[in-house]
């Protein structure tokens, strides 16, 4: 693990995805959640996910799904960081015709595996590539993102008890747990109490992070899980980086302006 | 394969158990099959097929909207994928599933909704579906087809699985269904299928209760009306030519199905007839937007105005 680059790898990743809101100005764009997700988004993109550009269709790549598709810019980021993408595509964003929507909409020569937005339908998806892995014996290894606001939804709960159920040691899902969903704290709109032994009771083998600390996000993305999905519950801040945006929910879908944008890029 | 032998045997065991002996041909023919479902392998014929195939059987347990996502998962890592439950359950419970993952996202999976239209009357309409063509059809990138019988079914599921896009099938009757394909014929998903030909009405349908359409014609043709029977199979593309042609050849077209009048087989026709110049009047018979109290089959047939005699007046009063 080389800590630099992992942080390094999220600075960027931090900075594009504030670029890229502030160039869709009044088209307005999900920041904080993309910035919650950035350093688990960075981690997995820089030092532990099997996928390159020049082999970016291999049967052995592995698999990312950000099931919060909301959170896309903090994808779009890390796919231009791997030069997936181009950082000129970035400003099309959210921009007639674009292929880079205010949610990911699937294009596998882009990186994008599936088209997300709508909560909920990640997992099951991550549950079939999984499975599809174990059928055809392929060691790839299937990522997906969850919000905590997402964890609203039932279906998440069908495709975990699925998940635990087929034994599936090759997925690993990791919650962004920020405390927020879009128009308040989860404790006020849906209290999901204690989300980690949730899942754990739910048959995974689970830990409970600092989603900040890239070391600590690292060191449990590399531990080994065998016969059960692994869920790492990552205790994160929406908006982070940005002392404007922390913990303040307007700017979970907001504009950033010309003087805001002068004012921030200086923080990262 | 003897088809003689076969159409008799299927029809009597009917769609459902018909399509788990079918799952055994097709897994032949189809190494990357896997067929997935939420707890109905019994409902669906396919326990023989789960035993013998374990490694291409997945059930997720009574977890719809997961059998699609699952199911699209699969797909989009190369494999043929048919999902099967109750029709229900199948289309409107995983609704929005469908449409990201089917409709939007292009990921094809052929999903059998079993025991459709008012087959489970006697359970209620929760268990009964008037509405699933009309939910579906309106979502892009999604065909559906309404197998006549077993025999049809059997040529469903050999092009669906192939087909350039999503399939549903939808399953009407129950066992002892009725044979309306008595001898091998061409079946082309989005082709119509003129079974009957008379120059006075058209009649329309599509699923087993095509049978009562055909009986219907026999006692008109005594009265002196003849009529066109057609298997109109595939209701989402619909076959617009055939429409167009037989609402040139006859005075009424009557469209009859086991669902809600709106968004069925007789909407699809209607849009055809309204956007093209014709003179040719249409009625639809169907489910007209209520739930019945529940009941037997024929109970909610004629309620819905299904049985051969309720179709026999619909006729006279509209000619």
């Amino acid at each position: 693990m080389n800590l630099k680059k992992l942080e390094n790898f999220a600075r960027n990743i931090r900075k594009n995805i504030i670029f890229t809101a502030f160039k869709a100005g009044a088209k307005s764009a999900h920041i904080g959640g993309a910035l919650s997700a950035a350093d688990i988004i960075a981690v997995l993109y820089s030092s532990i996910m099997k996928i390159k550009k020049q082999k970016i269709l291999d049967d052995n790549r592995d698999r990312f799904i950000l099931s919060k598709g909301h959170a896309c810019l903090a994808l779009y980021s890390a796919l231009v960081e791997k030069k997936i993408i181009k950082r000129k595509d970035l400003e099309t964003f959210e921009s007639d015709g674009s292929n880079l929507l205010g949610h990911p909409i699937i294009n596998k020569l882009s990186g994008i595996e599936f088209s997300t937005g709508s909560l909920g339908m990640g997992l099951s998806l991550g549950v079939g590539v999984a499975l599809a892995a174990k059928k055809k014996q392929k060691k790839y290894k299937t990522y997906v993102i969850l919000g905590d606001g997402e964890c609203n939804e039932g279906s998440i709960w069908e495709s975990i008890l699925c998940a635990s159920h087929f034994k599936l040691d090759n997925i690993v899902i990791i919650v962004d747990k920020n405390n927020f969903q879009q128009t308040g704290k989860n404790s006020s709109i849906m209290d999901l109490k204690d989300l980690t032994s949730k899942f754990k009771s739910f048959g995974c083998s689970t830990t409970e992070i600092n989603g900040h600390n890239v070391k600590k996000i690292y060191q449990s993305l590399m531990s080994k899980t065998t016969n059960k999905p692994k869920v790492i519950v990552a205790n994160t801040i929406k908006g982070k980086g940005i002392k404007l945006f922390e913990n303040d929910n307007n700017w979970h879908h907001s504009i950033i302006t010309k003087s805001i944008y002068k004012n921030i890029i200086k923080e990262i | 394969m003897n088809i003689q032998n076969n159409i008799k045997l299927w029809s009597s065991l009917g769609m459902r158990a018909t399509f788990g002996l079918i799952a055994m041909e097709l897994v032949k023919k189809h190494p990357n099959l896997i067929i997935t479902t939420s707890d109905v392998s019994t409902s669906a014929g396919l326990d023989r097929y789960k035993n013998k195939y374990p490694d291409k059987y997945i059930d997720v347990g009574i977890a719809e909207q997961n059998l699609i996502g699952v199911s699209a998962g699969l797909s989009s890592e190369g494999f043929k994928v048919i999902s099967t439950t109750f029709a229900p359950f199948q289309t409107l419970r995983c609704c929005e599933q469908i449409k990201v993952n089917l409709g939007y996202m292009k990921h094809k999976i052929c999903m059998v909704g079993l025991a459709s239209g008012l087959v489970l009357g006697n359970l209620g309409f929760t268990h009964c579906s008037i509405e699933d063509i009309g939910i579906l059809r309106s979502i892009p990138n999604i065909s559906i087809v309404v197998p006549s019988d077993p025999f049809e079914l059997f040529k469903t599921l050999d092009q669906a699985i192939e087909h350039k896009n999503s399939v549903y099938i939808r399953l009407t009757a129950g066992s002892n269904s009725k044979i309306i394909n008595d001898k091998d014929y061409e079946f082309e998903i989005g082709k119509a299928v003129e079974i009957k030909s008379g120059e006075d009405v058209s009649i329309i349908g599509c699923g087993n209760i095509l049978w009562n359409c055909l009986e219907a014609a026999t006692v008109l043709k005594e009265k002196n009306i003849k009529c066109s029977v057609v298997n109109m199979h595939t209701v989402k593309p619909i076959d617009k030519e055939k429409v167009i042609e037989l609402a040139k050849k006859h005075k009424l077209i009557v469209t009859v199905e086991e669902h809600n009048i709106i968004g069925g087989l007789g909407s699809a026709v209607a849009e055809v007839l309204a956007e093209d110049k014709n003179n040719c009047k249409l009625v639809r018979i169907g489910a007209k937007d209520f739930y019945s109290p529940g009941g037997s089959y024929d109970y909610l047939k004629d309620i819905y105005g299904l049985s051969v005699e309720k179709i026999i007046q619909t006729v006279f009063l509209n000619l």
